[in-house]
């Protein structure tokens, strides 16, 4: 923008306007706009296929969008990057990679750190203790080879939390993980949020977005649904997302 | 025969077995390491389409050279017409990828046909008797008979930037291969670091037509890699092994070579990398396979009294 004044939204976290994402010519995200208001904590909901991974992927640029603005805290997304941490399914990596824990956390400090600056001693206990907040810290030196699932996927939160992002953004953070490491998870990023953080989740367990969110994102392509949990998760909308199957258990 | 063998591992064999067995290590170094991470990044196979796609180009210089009235080996002009004729099997490659082949589809198609443009190009430079093609085969296999004084000054030169490169960008290089998608949000050019690495992959390439020779260098790239990641859980470490295990392998292959002079050292080299792959496979601590039996021997032992 030109003008003099640029309409600041500091309110907003993430601003998503008419995202429109394809893969060849198919679109699997159609025209989305979505905003994620400072200090809340949105479930992205839809069923398999929806583009939730998608939106969230080409919103951080990291997928090429046809058309679509995104802002996050009033800038263009790409100069606000380093206030933002994103935690990929755990599925993208490949675990047998030879690397230990504590080095998996410490690639969330090279914005710090850069080409040739050292790990300093803070920094490096800044990552032990990114890891201790997620009850890993006994595995510091383990190769990550040999976590659980759910141990993996505490690492990548805590290589999320080393970055000391504003908005944190996870793919699937609950998929296939036990229940200890699920209320592990879900504690830390109410405590970010109660630091006035930002987190916007993939979230596929009806059963516990009212406990976990305050906000959700119900989308199947395009978006069906945008709202404080209570009154937008509703069965209405989210049979309308997930294609007319009766959901009794959501309150009408 | 094994004195000669004796004589060249402690350099006694003269002047030019030091010079070669040097040569040859600084080579296996700068591979062994810059493989580490083409492994990681999954990039063995394209290094392979990379070294091969060099023949035509350097057919090409060969016959310009000796076109112009000048010596057609000159290692310089190779270097140059290789390289080109490498990038341009790269962006063949890169955009045979962009269509709906598969990846391995594509590079088996560059390195095949690039190779083949390559074969025959030589074929004609045999046939012509232009420019004295004598010894021009050795970039196939690789050869120490006529390594100078100055190839081995450009091997340590190459080597050393290699090595140099690599260890600046050993950060964005992990990250790149470990987590693409999270290194270019953490700022990493993706793109460049890629790029990067194929050059450093070139560089390795290059260096090593004359000693092991395009069709294996591959081995030297990869293999290190393969025996070094049974020792170690740490990137750095697997990379600093990596280039040990090459260095050594080089320096054992070049004085094989030197020793029985109708052995390639392309082969010589390979082997001796597949030796300390072998020997890692067996005897390393926790991912060797008599680790493994032992463990696995005690697991089932305690699992028996535990019945009792």
């Amino acid at each position: 923008m030109a003008g003099p004044t640029p309409i600041p939204m500091p309110e907003t976290a993430l601003a998503i306007s008419g995202l429109t994402v394809a893969y060849g010519s198919v679109p699997v995200v159609a025209t989305v706009s979505a905003r994620f208001p400072k200090g809340s904590m949105t479930a992205v909901m839809g069923p398999n296929g929806a583009g939730k991974s998608t939106l969230l992927k080409a919103a951080l640029g990291l997928i090429p969008a046809v058309t679509g603005e995104v802002r996050a805290f009033g800038d263009p997304v790409a100069r606000s990057m380093p206030r933002i941490a994103y935690v990929p399914q755990r599925a993208a990596v490949d675990w047998e990679f030879p690397a230990r824990v504590i080095d998996v956390v410490q690639m969330g400090l090279y914005r710090r750190t850069g080409l040739f600056g050292r790990l300093t001693p803070g920094l490096r206990s800044e990552a032990m203790a990114q890891l201790d907040r997620l009850g890993m810290a006994d595995f510091a030196t383990r190769q990550i080879g040999a976590l659980s699932g759910g141990q993996q996927q505490r690492v990548f939160l805590a290589r999320a939390l080393a970055q000391g992002a504003d908005l944190v953004i996870l793919d699937e953070p609950f998929a296939g993980v036990d229940a200890a490491t699920e209320a592990a998870i879900i504690s830390v990023l109410h405590g970010l949020r109660a630091e006035g953080r930002t987190i916007i989740a993939v979230h596929h367990d009806l059963s516990t977005v009212t406990a976990y969110f305050d906000r959700v994102l119900l989308m199947n392509r395009r978006a069906i649904a945008e709202g404080p949990t209570a009154s937008t998760f509703r069965r209405a909308a989210v049979a309308e997302a997930y294609g007319h199957q009766l959901l009794t258990a959501i309150p009408a | 025969m094994l004195d000669a063998v004796l004589n060249a591992l402690i350099l006694n064999a003269g002047y030019n077995a030091a010079l070669v067995g040097l040569g040859a290590a600084l080579l296996g170094l700068a591979a062994g390491c810059t493989g580490a991470f083409v492994t990681l990044r999954r990039r063995a196979l394209t290094s392979d389409a990379m070294a091969h796609a060099t023949l035509p180009g350097i057919a090409v210089a060969f016959l310009l050279m000796a076109a112009a009235g000048g010596d057609g080996r000159n290692l310089a002009g190779l270097m140059i017409g290789a390289g080109l004729s490498a990038v341009l099997g790269l962006a063949w490659l890169d955009s045979l990828s962009r269509t709906r082949l598969p990846e391995d589809a594509a590079i088996g198609a560059t390195l095949a046909s690039f190779y083949g443009a390559g074969i025959v190009l030589m074929t004609v430079i045999q046939n012509l008797a232009l420019g004295r093609p004598a010894g021009l085969d050795s970039v196939l296999l690789g050869s120490t008979a006529g390594m100078l004084r100055g190839d081995a000054i450009t091997l340590a030169i190459g080597a050393a930037l290699t090595l140099g490169l690599l260890l600046l960008l050993r950060r964005p290089l992990i990250m790149t291969a470990f987590d693409p998608g999270h290194a270019r949000l953490m700022g990493v050019n993706t793109d460049l670091t890629d790029r990067a690495l194929l050059l450093l992959t070139l560089a390795c390439v290059l260096l090593g037509l004359h000693v092991v020779g395009l069709i294996l260098i591959v081995a030297l790239l990869i293999i290190p890699a393969l025996a070094a990641r049974l020792w170690s859980d740490r990137m750095e470490t697997v990379a600093l092994l990596a280039g040990a295990i090459g260095a050594v392998a080089g320096y054992l292959g070049a004085a094989l070579s030197v020793a029985l002079p109708d052995l390639p050292t392309g082969p010589a080299i390979v082997l001796i990398t597949f030796t300390a792959f072998a020997l890692s496979a067996l005897i390393a601590p926790r991912k060797g396979i008599l680790a493994q039996t032992v463990a696995r021997a005690r697991l089932r032992r305690a699992a028996i009294s535990g019945r009792r």
